[in-house]
Protein backbone atom coordinates (compact mmCIF):
# COMPACT_ATOMS: atom_id res chain seq x y z
CA UNK A 1 0.00 0.00 0.00
CA UNK A 2 2.62 2.33 -0.50
CA UNK A 3 0.91 4.21 -3.31
CA UNK A 4 -1.30 5.11 -0.83
CA UNK A 5 -0.74 8.63 -0.07
CA UNK A 6 -0.92 10.46 3.68
CA UNK A 7 -3.45 12.82 4.87
CA UNK A 8 -1.15 15.19 5.23
CA UNK A 9 -0.10 14.68 1.78
CA UNK A 10 -2.94 15.04 0.66
CA UNK A 11 -3.98 18.08 2.21
CA UNK A 12 -0.71 19.91 1.02
CA UNK A 13 -1.50 19.20 -2.79
CA UNK A 14 -5.33 20.72 -2.21
CA UNK A 15 -3.21 23.78 -0.54
CA UNK A 16 -1.21 24.53 -3.86
CA UNK A 17 -3.75 23.53 -5.94
CA UNK A 18 -6.01 26.24 -4.39
CA UNK A 19 -2.92 28.37 -3.89
CA UNK A 20 -3.27 29.26 -8.15
CA UNK A 21 -6.81 30.86 -6.97
CA UNK A 22 -6.46 34.53 -7.50
CA UNK A 23 -10.26 34.78 -7.44
CA UNK A 24 -13.33 33.30 -5.27
CA UNK A 25 -14.88 32.05 -8.59
CA UNK A 26 -12.22 30.03 -9.58
CA UNK A 27 -12.46 28.37 -6.39
CA UNK A 28 -15.88 27.80 -6.22
CA UNK A 29 -16.16 26.67 -9.81
CA UNK A 30 -13.60 24.13 -8.95
CA UNK A 31 -15.95 22.84 -5.94
CA UNK A 32 -18.96 22.82 -8.61
CA UNK A 33 -16.84 21.00 -10.72
CA UNK A 34 -15.67 18.62 -8.21
CA UNK A 35 -19.42 18.37 -7.34
CA UNK A 36 -20.53 17.75 -10.90
CA UNK A 37 -18.02 14.78 -11.42
CA UNK A 38 -17.93 13.29 -7.98
CA UNK A 39 -18.92 9.48 -8.17
CA UNK A 40 -22.50 8.76 -7.84
CA UNK A 41 -23.69 7.20 -4.94
CA UNK A 42 -25.55 3.46 -5.46
CA UNK A 43 -29.47 4.16 -4.83
CA UNK A 44 -29.30 1.74 -1.85
CA UNK A 45 -27.32 4.25 0.03
CA UNK A 46 -29.35 7.56 -0.72
CA UNK A 47 -31.45 6.71 2.11
CA UNK A 48 -32.21 8.11 5.43
CA UNK A 49 -30.19 5.68 7.27
CA UNK A 50 -27.16 7.73 5.51
CA UNK A 51 -28.21 11.07 5.12
CA UNK A 52 -26.75 13.92 7.27
CA UNK A 53 -30.11 15.78 7.75
CA UNK A 54 -28.89 19.70 7.52
CA UNK A 55 -30.98 22.61 7.42
CA UNK A 56 -30.47 23.84 3.85
CA UNK A 57 -29.45 20.39 2.07
CA UNK A 58 -28.62 17.35 2.87
CA UNK A 59 -25.69 15.03 2.59
CA UNK A 60 -25.47 11.21 1.93
CA UNK A 61 -22.15 9.33 3.55
CA UNK A 62 -21.66 6.05 2.96
CA UNK A 63 -18.19 4.17 4.42
CA UNK A 64 -17.06 0.75 3.61
CA UNK A 65 -14.10 -1.33 5.24
CA UNK A 66 -11.32 -3.40 3.24
CA UNK A 67 -7.57 -4.33 4.54
CA UNK A 68 -7.26 -2.16 7.39
CA UNK A 69 -8.80 0.60 5.50
CA UNK A 70 -12.06 3.00 5.39
CA UNK A 71 -13.54 4.06 1.94
CA UNK A 72 -15.96 6.52 1.85
CA UNK A 73 -18.64 7.65 -1.35
CA UNK A 74 -21.47 9.81 -0.70
CA UNK A 75 -23.71 12.84 -2.28
CA UNK A 76 -25.29 15.80 -1.92
CA UNK A 77 -28.31 17.45 -3.41
CA UNK A 78 -26.53 20.49 -3.18
CA UNK A 79 -23.71 21.33 -6.15
CA UNK A 80 -21.23 23.21 -3.70
CA UNK A 81 -21.39 20.64 -0.93
CA UNK A 82 -20.91 18.17 -2.76
CA UNK A 83 -17.56 19.36 -4.11
CA UNK A 84 -17.00 19.98 -0.18
CA UNK A 85 -18.03 16.01 -0.09
CA UNK A 86 -15.92 14.74 -3.15
CA UNK A 87 -12.84 16.96 -1.12
CA UNK A 88 -13.36 14.94 1.78
CA UNK A 89 -13.62 11.92 0.14
CA UNK A 90 -10.18 13.04 -1.61
CA UNK A 91 -8.53 13.34 1.45
CA UNK A 92 -9.88 10.75 4.00
CA UNK A 93 -10.89 7.72 1.57
CA UNK A 94 -8.64 5.09 1.76
CA UNK A 95 -6.42 5.60 4.75
CA UNK A 96 -6.55 3.97 7.93
CA UNK A 97 -9.11 4.47 11.06
CA UNK A 98 -6.89 5.78 13.29
CA UNK A 99 -5.17 8.45 10.88
CA UNK A 100 -9.30 9.65 9.84
CA UNK A 101 -10.05 10.11 13.34
CA UNK A 102 -6.59 11.54 14.54
CA UNK A 103 -6.36 14.19 11.27
CA UNK A 104 -6.47 17.75 12.51
CA UNK A 105 -7.97 18.98 8.74
CA UNK A 106 -6.41 22.10 9.16
CA UNK A 107 -6.16 22.41 5.38
CA UNK A 108 -9.80 23.69 5.27
CA UNK A 109 -8.72 27.04 6.67
CA UNK A 110 -5.57 27.17 4.76
CA UNK A 111 -7.47 26.99 1.23
CA UNK A 112 -10.06 29.35 2.31
CA UNK A 113 -13.23 27.32 2.99
CA UNK A 114 -13.43 27.71 6.67
CA UNK A 115 -16.83 29.65 6.52
CA UNK A 116 -18.22 26.22 5.71
CA UNK A 117 -17.68 25.49 9.25
CA UNK A 118 -19.46 27.68 10.37
CA UNK A 119 -22.58 26.90 12.37
CA UNK A 120 -24.95 27.64 9.96
CA UNK A 121 -23.35 25.84 7.46
CA UNK A 122 -23.29 23.20 9.88
CA UNK A 123 -24.55 20.74 7.30
CA UNK A 124 -21.79 21.55 4.38
CA UNK A 125 -18.99 20.30 6.30
CA UNK A 126 -18.95 19.85 9.91
CA UNK A 127 -21.51 17.40 10.23
CA UNK A 128 -19.89 15.79 7.36
CA UNK A 129 -16.43 15.49 9.02
CA UNK A 130 -17.78 14.38 12.46
CA UNK A 131 -19.98 11.10 10.53
CA UNK A 132 -16.93 10.29 8.49
CA UNK A 133 -14.96 10.05 11.83
CA UNK A 134 -17.07 7.90 13.59
CA UNK A 135 -17.51 5.77 10.40
CA UNK A 136 -13.78 5.51 10.47
CA UNK A 137 -13.77 4.61 14.27
CA UNK A 138 -16.41 2.24 14.55
CA UNK A 139 -14.83 0.48 11.57
CA UNK A 140 -11.59 0.55 13.52
CA UNK A 141 -13.29 -0.48 17.01
CA UNK A 142 -11.59 2.64 17.76
CA UNK A 143 -15.01 3.81 20.11
CA UNK B 1 -51.27 67.70 9.82
CA UNK B 2 -47.87 68.23 9.42
CA UNK B 3 -46.29 68.54 5.39
CA UNK B 4 -45.36 65.19 4.13
CA UNK B 5 -42.01 65.38 3.46
CA UNK B 6 -40.74 63.67 0.41
CA UNK B 7 -39.01 60.34 0.80
CA UNK B 8 -35.32 60.46 0.59
CA UNK B 9 -33.69 56.88 0.42
CA UNK B 10 -30.00 58.55 0.38
CA UNK B 11 -30.63 60.45 3.95
CA UNK B 12 -32.29 57.27 5.39
CA UNK B 13 -29.26 55.06 4.17
CA UNK B 14 -27.22 57.70 5.93
CA UNK B 15 -28.88 56.36 9.20
CA UNK B 16 -27.77 53.27 9.19
CA UNK B 17 -23.96 53.18 9.70
CA UNK B 18 -24.21 48.91 8.78
CA UNK B 19 -24.41 50.01 5.32
CA UNK B 20 -21.34 50.98 5.17
CA UNK B 21 -19.78 48.07 5.54
CA UNK B 22 -17.77 45.69 2.93
CA UNK B 23 -18.44 42.05 2.63
CA UNK B 24 -16.24 40.12 1.01
CA UNK B 25 -14.66 43.12 -0.30
CA UNK B 26 -17.66 44.17 -2.06
CA UNK B 27 -20.25 47.24 -0.90
CA UNK B 28 -22.99 44.85 1.26
CA UNK B 29 -26.31 44.60 -0.40
CA UNK B 30 -28.60 43.38 2.75
CA UNK B 31 -32.12 41.73 1.12
CA UNK B 32 -32.41 39.53 4.11
CA UNK B 33 -34.59 42.35 6.41
CA UNK B 34 -37.58 39.89 7.08
CA UNK B 35 -35.55 37.93 8.82
CA UNK B 36 -34.22 41.40 10.86
CA UNK B 37 -34.26 44.83 9.83
CA UNK B 38 -31.01 46.96 10.24
CA UNK B 39 -30.82 49.16 13.14
CA UNK B 40 -30.68 53.17 12.23
CA UNK B 41 -28.05 55.06 14.36
CA UNK B 42 -30.86 56.82 17.17
CA UNK B 43 -31.35 53.32 18.38
CA UNK B 44 -27.92 52.06 18.59
CA UNK B 45 -27.54 55.67 20.44
CA UNK B 46 -30.58 55.15 22.61
CA UNK B 47 -28.99 51.33 24.15
CA UNK B 48 -25.63 53.11 24.52
CA UNK B 49 -27.23 56.36 26.26
CA UNK B 50 -29.34 54.20 28.38
CA UNK B 51 -26.33 52.08 29.63
CA UNK B 52 -23.96 55.11 29.93
CA UNK B 53 -26.63 57.78 31.46
CA UNK B 54 -29.59 55.71 33.20
CA UNK B 55 -28.92 52.38 33.67
CA UNK B 56 -30.94 51.62 36.83
CA UNK B 57 -33.81 48.72 37.61
CA UNK B 58 -37.22 49.73 36.94
CA UNK B 59 -40.23 50.22 39.17
CA UNK B 60 -39.04 49.90 42.19
CA UNK B 61 -35.93 51.48 43.38
CA UNK B 62 -36.55 55.56 44.71
CA UNK B 63 -33.78 57.31 43.18
CA UNK B 64 -33.47 59.69 40.55
CA UNK B 65 -32.23 56.73 37.84
CA UNK B 66 -34.67 54.47 38.73
CA UNK B 67 -37.57 57.45 38.22
CA UNK B 68 -36.08 58.24 34.48
CA UNK B 69 -35.39 54.47 33.44
CA UNK B 70 -39.06 53.39 34.79
CA UNK B 71 -40.20 56.75 33.00
CA UNK B 72 -38.42 55.74 29.62
CA UNK B 73 -39.73 52.32 30.05
CA UNK B 74 -43.07 52.98 30.62
CA UNK B 75 -42.94 55.41 27.58
CA UNK B 76 -41.70 52.71 25.15
CA UNK B 77 -44.89 50.91 26.36
CA UNK B 78 -47.30 53.77 25.47
CA UNK B 79 -45.65 54.60 22.17
CA UNK B 80 -45.98 50.74 21.07
CA UNK B 81 -49.37 51.33 22.18
CA UNK B 82 -49.73 53.94 19.70
CA UNK B 83 -48.15 52.37 17.24
CA UNK B 84 -50.55 49.32 16.75
CA UNK B 85 -53.38 51.58 18.06
CA UNK B 86 -54.44 50.09 21.13
CA UNK B 87 -56.92 51.11 23.68
CA UNK B 88 -55.31 50.82 26.79
CA UNK B 89 -51.58 50.58 27.48
CA UNK B 90 -52.25 47.72 29.51
CA UNK B 91 -52.53 45.96 27.21
CA UNK B 92 -48.53 45.67 25.74
CA UNK B 93 -46.73 43.05 27.26
CA UNK B 94 -42.88 42.99 26.63
CA UNK B 95 -41.34 39.84 26.28
CA UNK B 96 -38.89 38.11 24.35
CA UNK B 97 -40.18 38.41 20.79
CA UNK B 98 -42.52 36.84 18.96
CA UNK B 99 -42.05 33.26 19.60
CA UNK B 100 -42.15 34.21 22.98
CA UNK B 101 -45.76 36.47 22.82
CA UNK B 102 -47.24 33.25 20.86
CA UNK B 103 -45.87 31.01 23.73
CA UNK B 104 -47.25 32.97 26.64
CA UNK B 105 -51.05 32.94 24.65
CA UNK B 106 -50.42 29.55 24.20
CA UNK B 107 -49.46 28.23 27.66
CA UNK B 108 -51.42 30.32 29.88
CA UNK B 109 -54.56 31.42 27.92
CA UNK B 110 -54.56 27.45 26.59
CA UNK B 111 -53.65 26.00 29.90
CA UNK B 112 -56.67 27.84 31.23
CA UNK B 113 -59.02 27.19 28.50
CA UNK B 114 -58.43 24.53 26.08
CA UNK B 115 -60.33 20.89 26.49
CA UNK B 116 -60.26 18.15 25.27
CA UNK B 117 -61.77 17.89 21.81
CA UNK B 118 -61.34 21.70 21.44
CA UNK B 119 -60.18 22.92 18.09
CA UNK B 120 -57.12 25.54 17.73
CA UNK B 121 -56.88 26.28 13.69
CA UNK B 122 -53.72 27.55 12.01
CA UNK B 123 -52.74 27.77 8.30
CA UNK B 124 -50.22 26.06 6.23
CA UNK B 125 -48.64 28.96 5.82
CA UNK B 126 -47.20 29.52 9.36
CA UNK B 127 -44.06 29.51 10.80
CA UNK B 128 -42.77 27.42 12.89
CA UNK B 129 -42.94 29.26 16.09
CA UNK B 130 -47.06 29.41 15.56
CA UNK B 131 -46.95 25.98 14.72
CA UNK B 132 -45.33 23.83 17.96
CA UNK B 133 -46.57 25.90 20.66
CA UNK B 134 -50.11 25.27 19.75
CA UNK B 135 -49.28 21.40 19.31
CA UNK B 136 -47.74 21.14 22.82
CA UNK B 137 -50.76 22.77 24.06
CA UNK B 138 -53.09 21.06 22.16
CA UNK B 139 -51.12 17.80 23.24
CA UNK B 140 -51.25 18.79 27.37
CA UNK B 141 -55.15 19.34 26.49
CA UNK B 142 -56.14 16.97 24.25
CA UNK B 143 -57.14 19.61 21.79
CA UNK B 144 -56.80 19.34 18.07
CA UNK B 145 -54.74 21.47 15.60
CA UNK B 146 -56.51 21.91 12.24
CA UNK B 147 -54.75 23.45 9.80
CA UNK B 148 -56.29 25.53 6.88
CA UNK B 149 -55.02 24.60 3.13
CA UNK B 150 -53.41 27.03 0.99
CA UNK B 151 -53.12 27.03 -3.21
CA UNK B 152 -49.62 26.77 -4.93
CA UNK B 153 -49.19 30.72 -4.41
CA UNK B 154 -49.85 30.53 -0.74
CA UNK B 155 -53.13 31.97 -0.81
CA UNK B 156 -55.65 30.79 2.10
CA UNK B 157 -58.37 28.77 0.97
CA UNK B 158 -61.16 30.55 3.21
CA UNK B 159 -64.09 28.49 1.86
CA UNK B 160 -62.08 25.29 4.15
CA UNK B 161 -61.59 27.75 6.57
CA UNK B 162 -65.64 28.58 6.86
CA UNK B 163 -65.99 24.61 6.80
CA UNK B 164 -63.24 24.01 9.34
CA UNK B 165 -64.58 26.54 12.04
CA UNK B 166 -67.05 25.33 14.50
CA UNK B 167 -68.39 25.80 18.34
CA UNK B 168 -65.38 23.54 18.84
CA UNK B 169 -63.16 26.28 17.51
CA UNK B 170 -61.30 28.18 20.70
CA UNK B 171 -58.68 29.75 18.99
CA UNK B 172 -57.54 30.65 15.22
CA UNK B 173 -53.88 31.76 15.31
CA UNK B 174 -52.66 33.17 11.91
CA UNK B 175 -50.23 34.93 10.35
CA UNK B 176 -50.53 37.81 8.99
CA UNK B 177 -48.09 38.31 6.86
CA UNK B 178 -45.93 35.13 5.17
CA UNK B 179 -42.52 35.23 6.13
CA UNK B 180 -41.49 32.87 3.94
CA UNK B 181 -43.53 34.21 1.02
CA UNK B 182 -44.48 37.56 1.92
CA UNK B 183 -48.33 36.66 1.25
CA UNK B 184 -50.73 38.99 2.92
CA UNK B 185 -53.91 37.22 4.49
CA UNK B 186 -57.18 37.57 4.62
CA UNK B 187 -57.25 38.58 8.50
CA UNK B 188 -59.95 41.17 8.99
CA UNK B 189 -62.37 38.44 7.27
CA UNK B 190 -61.12 35.62 9.32
CA UNK B 191 -61.24 37.29 12.46
CA UNK B 192 -65.10 38.05 11.45
CA UNK B 193 -65.85 34.97 10.78
CA UNK B 194 -63.79 33.40 13.72
CA UNK B 195 -65.43 35.54 16.13
CA UNK B 196 -68.87 34.80 14.85
CA UNK B 197 -68.23 31.26 16.01
CA UNK B 198 -67.05 33.07 19.38
CA UNK B 199 -63.35 31.72 18.47
CA UNK B 200 -60.41 33.93 19.20
CA UNK B 201 -57.83 35.59 17.11
CA UNK B 202 -54.12 35.50 17.37
CA UNK B 203 -52.43 37.50 14.29
CA UNK B 204 -48.85 36.47 14.29
CA UNK B 205 -47.56 40.09 13.05
CA UNK B 206 -43.78 39.83 12.54
CA UNK B 207 -43.48 40.08 9.00
CA UNK B 208 -46.64 43.17 9.09
CA UNK B 209 -45.91 45.03 11.72
CA UNK B 210 -42.93 47.49 10.04
CA UNK B 211 -44.87 47.18 6.57
CA UNK B 212 -48.77 48.01 7.36
CA UNK B 213 -50.44 49.83 8.83
CA UNK B 214 -51.67 48.40 12.24
CA UNK B 215 -54.54 49.46 13.97
CA UNK B 216 -55.55 46.56 16.73
CA UNK B 217 -58.51 48.09 17.46
CA UNK B 218 -59.75 48.48 14.31
CA UNK B 219 -58.73 44.98 13.36
CA UNK B 220 -60.65 43.51 16.81
CA UNK B 221 -58.09 40.46 16.84
CA UNK B 222 -57.94 39.43 20.05
CA UNK B 223 -54.22 38.71 20.41
CA UNK B 224 -51.69 40.80 18.06
CA UNK B 225 -47.35 40.22 18.51
CA UNK B 226 -44.28 41.11 16.68
CA UNK B 227 -40.86 41.15 17.17
CA UNK B 228 -38.90 44.53 17.44
CA UNK B 229 -35.76 43.84 15.53
CA UNK B 230 -37.92 43.17 12.51
CA UNK B 231 -39.19 47.09 13.13
CA UNK B 232 -35.41 48.60 12.72
CA UNK B 233 -35.46 48.04 16.75
CA UNK B 234 -33.37 45.90 19.26
CA UNK B 235 -32.91 42.19 19.20
CA UNK B 236 -34.14 40.32 22.59
CA UNK B 237 -37.84 42.58 22.71
CA UNK B 238 -41.06 42.30 21.07
CA UNK B 239 -44.54 42.87 22.11
CA UNK B 240 -47.67 40.56 23.34
CA UNK B 241 -50.77 43.06 22.75
CA UNK B 242 -53.95 41.24 24.11
CA UNK B 243 -57.55 42.50 25.02
CA UNK B 244 -57.57 43.76 28.11
CA UNK B 245 -60.32 41.68 29.82
CA UNK B 246 -58.21 38.57 27.94
CA UNK B 247 -55.09 39.24 29.74
CA UNK B 248 -56.70 40.16 33.11
CA UNK B 249 -58.10 36.47 32.62
CA UNK B 250 -55.49 35.08 32.31
CA UNK B 251 -53.07 33.19 34.45
CA UNK B 252 -49.05 34.51 34.71
CA UNK B 253 -46.91 32.74 32.39
CA UNK B 254 -44.05 33.01 34.67
CA UNK B 255 -43.75 33.80 38.22
CA UNK B 256 -40.79 36.21 39.98
CA UNK B 257 -40.36 39.12 40.69
CA UNK B 258 -42.21 42.36 39.19
CA UNK B 259 -45.50 40.12 38.58
CA UNK B 260 -46.40 40.07 42.21
CA UNK B 261 -48.17 42.22 44.75
CA UNK B 262 -47.86 40.35 47.63
CA UNK B 263 -45.65 37.12 48.39
CA UNK B 264 -45.88 34.93 51.33
CA UNK B 265 -44.96 31.38 51.91
CA UNK B 266 -49.18 30.18 52.20
CA UNK B 267 -49.90 32.96 49.05
CA UNK B 268 -48.82 35.00 46.58
CA UNK B 269 -51.20 37.52 44.65
CA UNK B 270 -50.57 38.55 41.56
CA UNK B 271 -49.51 42.79 40.27
CA UNK B 272 -52.17 43.59 37.79
CA UNK B 273 -51.41 44.33 33.82
CA UNK B 274 -48.78 44.49 32.48
CA UNK B 275 -46.38 43.80 34.92
CA UNK B 276 -48.61 40.23 36.04
CA UNK B 277 -46.89 38.94 32.58
CA UNK B 278 -43.45 40.39 33.27
CA UNK B 279 -41.47 38.37 35.88
CA UNK B 280 -38.12 39.30 36.32
CA UNK B 281 -35.88 42.19 35.25
CA UNK B 282 -36.96 42.66 31.80
CA UNK B 283 -34.51 43.65 29.24
CA UNK B 284 -35.06 47.03 29.94
CA UNK B 285 -32.06 48.96 27.85
CA UNK B 286 -33.76 47.17 24.74
CA UNK B 287 -37.38 48.22 25.58
CA UNK B 288 -36.38 51.86 25.52
CA UNK B 289 -34.95 52.01 22.43
CA UNK B 290 -38.28 50.17 21.04
CA UNK B 291 -39.80 53.78 21.08
CA UNK B 292 -36.46 55.33 19.36
CA UNK B 293 -37.63 52.55 16.41
CA UNK B 294 -40.85 53.94 15.94
CA UNK B 295 -40.06 57.24 16.15
CA UNK B 296 -37.75 56.49 13.27
CA UNK B 297 -40.51 54.81 11.36
CA UNK B 298 -42.94 57.90 12.20
CA UNK B 299 -40.79 60.17 11.18
CA UNK B 300 -39.72 58.81 7.68
CA UNK B 301 -43.77 58.00 7.71
CA UNK B 302 -44.81 53.93 7.21
CA UNK B 303 -46.61 54.83 4.11
CA UNK B 304 -43.88 56.66 2.50
CA UNK B 305 -41.48 53.78 3.55
CA UNK B 306 -44.16 51.31 1.95
CA UNK B 307 -44.46 53.04 -1.55
CA UNK B 308 -40.68 52.55 -1.46
CA UNK B 309 -40.58 48.89 -0.81
CA UNK B 310 -43.66 47.94 -2.99
CA UNK B 311 -41.50 49.87 -5.98
CA UNK B 312 -38.57 47.41 -5.07
CA UNK B 313 -40.77 44.67 -4.94
CA UNK B 314 -42.53 45.30 -8.60
CA UNK B 315 -38.75 46.72 -10.26
CA UNK B 316 -37.13 43.45 -8.59
CA UNK B 317 -40.22 40.95 -10.08
CA UNK B 318 -40.12 42.75 -13.54
CA UNK B 319 -36.44 41.74 -13.55
CA UNK B 320 -36.00 38.28 -12.08
CA UNK B 321 -39.38 37.41 -14.33
CA UNK B 322 -36.71 37.13 -17.06
CA UNK B 323 -34.44 34.25 -15.97
CA UNK B 324 -34.75 31.60 -17.60
CA UNK B 325 -36.38 28.94 -15.05
CA UNK B 326 -36.71 30.58 -12.13
CA UNK B 327 -40.43 30.56 -10.56
CA UNK B 328 -41.38 33.54 -7.97
CA UNK B 329 -43.40 31.47 -5.16
CA UNK B 330 -46.28 33.53 -3.95
CA UNK B 331 -46.86 35.77 -7.05
CA UNK B 332 -49.85 37.28 -5.86
CA UNK B 333 -50.56 40.94 -5.66
CA UNK B 334 -51.50 41.27 -2.21
CA UNK B 335 -48.04 41.02 -1.14
CA UNK B 336 -45.34 42.86 1.08
CA UNK B 337 -42.09 43.33 -0.26
CA UNK B 338 -40.60 39.92 0.02
CA UNK B 339 -39.69 37.94 -2.85
CA UNK B 340 -38.85 34.28 -2.06
CA UNK B 341 -38.25 31.99 -5.45
CA UNK B 342 -36.98 29.13 -7.05
CA UNK B 343 -34.81 28.22 -10.05
CA UNK B 344 -34.94 24.93 -11.69
CA UNK B 345 -32.11 22.97 -10.74
CA UNK B 346 -30.28 25.06 -8.74
CA UNK B 347 -30.40 24.19 -5.07
CA UNK B 348 -30.44 27.96 -3.06
CA UNK B 349 -27.97 26.82 -1.12
CA UNK B 350 -25.30 27.09 -3.56
CA UNK B 351 -26.71 30.60 -4.93
CA UNK B 352 -26.66 32.01 -1.16
CA UNK B 353 -23.02 30.70 -1.25
CA UNK B 354 -22.43 32.52 -4.20
CA UNK B 355 -24.57 35.76 -3.73
CA UNK B 356 -22.80 35.70 -0.32
CA UNK B 357 -19.41 35.62 -2.03
CA UNK B 358 -20.77 38.73 -4.29
CA UNK B 359 -21.47 40.71 -1.32
CA UNK B 360 -25.32 40.07 -1.14
CA UNK B 361 -27.51 38.71 1.82
CA UNK B 362 -30.35 37.08 0.80
CA UNK B 363 -32.08 34.05 2.60
CA UNK B 364 -32.37 30.41 1.54
CA UNK B 365 -33.57 27.60 2.75
CA UNK B 366 -37.24 26.42 4.53
CA UNK B 367 -37.34 29.89 5.96
CA UNK B 368 -38.81 28.24 9.33
CA UNK B 369 -41.82 26.87 7.33
CA UNK B 370 -41.21 22.76 6.82
CA UNK B 371 -44.71 22.29 6.57
CA UNK B 372 -45.62 25.19 4.22
CA UNK B 373 -42.08 23.99 1.92
CA UNK B 374 -44.00 20.37 1.88
CA UNK B 375 -47.35 21.73 0.73
CA UNK B 376 -45.40 23.92 -2.33
CA UNK B 377 -43.40 20.73 -3.45
CA UNK B 378 -40.08 22.23 -2.97
CA UNK B 379 -36.87 21.83 -0.10
CA UNK B 380 -36.51 25.64 0.47
CA UNK B 381 -36.63 28.83 -1.45
CA UNK B 382 -34.50 31.98 -1.70
CA UNK B 383 -35.66 34.85 -0.36
CA UNK B 384 -35.09 38.15 -1.06
CA UNK B 385 -36.97 41.12 1.52
CA UNK B 386 -36.59 44.73 1.19
CA UNK B 387 -36.48 47.81 3.77
CA UNK B 388 -37.48 51.38 3.44
CA UNK B 389 -33.03 51.50 3.30
CA UNK B 390 -32.51 49.31 0.01
CA UNK B 391 -32.13 50.55 -3.57
CA UNK B 392 -33.06 50.00 -7.37
CA UNK B 393 -28.71 49.81 -7.67
CA UNK B 394 -29.28 47.17 -5.18
CA UNK B 395 -31.53 45.20 -7.09
CA UNK B 396 -29.53 45.41 -10.16
CA UNK B 397 -26.36 44.20 -8.15
CA UNK B 398 -28.42 41.52 -7.31
CA UNK B 399 -29.03 40.72 -10.62
CA UNK B 400 -25.61 40.82 -11.83
CA UNK B 401 -24.89 38.53 -9.19
CA UNK B 402 -27.45 36.46 -9.73
CA UNK B 403 -26.94 35.75 -13.38
CA UNK B 404 -23.31 35.45 -12.62
CA UNK B 405 -24.26 32.70 -9.82
CA UNK B 406 -26.70 30.71 -12.57
CA UNK B 407 -23.66 31.03 -15.09
CA UNK B 408 -21.32 29.07 -12.77
CA UNK B 409 -23.82 26.61 -11.78
CA UNK B 410 -25.27 25.44 -14.63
Amino acid sequence: MADIKQIKEIEQTLIEDFSLFDEWEEKYEYLIDLGKKLAPLSGEFKTEDYKIKGCQSSVWIHSSYREGRVYFEGDSDAIIVKGLVSLMIMVLSGQQPKDIVEAPLDFINQIGLSSHLAQTRSNGLRAMIKQMKMDAGAWGHLV
Amino acid sequence: MTEKKPFDVEKIRQQFPILQRKVKGKDLVYFDNAATSQKPQAVIDTINSYYTQCNANIHRGLHTLADEATAKYEESRVSVQEFIGAEWHQEIIFTKGTTDGINIVASSWGRANLNTGDEIIISTLEHHSNIVPWQMIAEERGAILKVIPIDDEGVIDIEAFKKMLSEKTKMVSIIHVSNALGVINPVEEIIKLSHEKNALVLLDGAQSAVHLDIDVTQLDCDFFVFSAHKIYGPTGVGVLYGKKYLLEAMPPYQGGGEMIKEVSFEKTTYNELPFKFEAGTPNIGDVIAVKTAIDFIKEEGKEAMRNHEDNLLMYATEKLRTIEGLKIIGDVLNKVSVISFVIDGIHPQDLAILLDNQGIAVRTGHHCAQPLMKRLGIVGTTRASFAAYNTIEEIDKLMVALNKAIKMLK
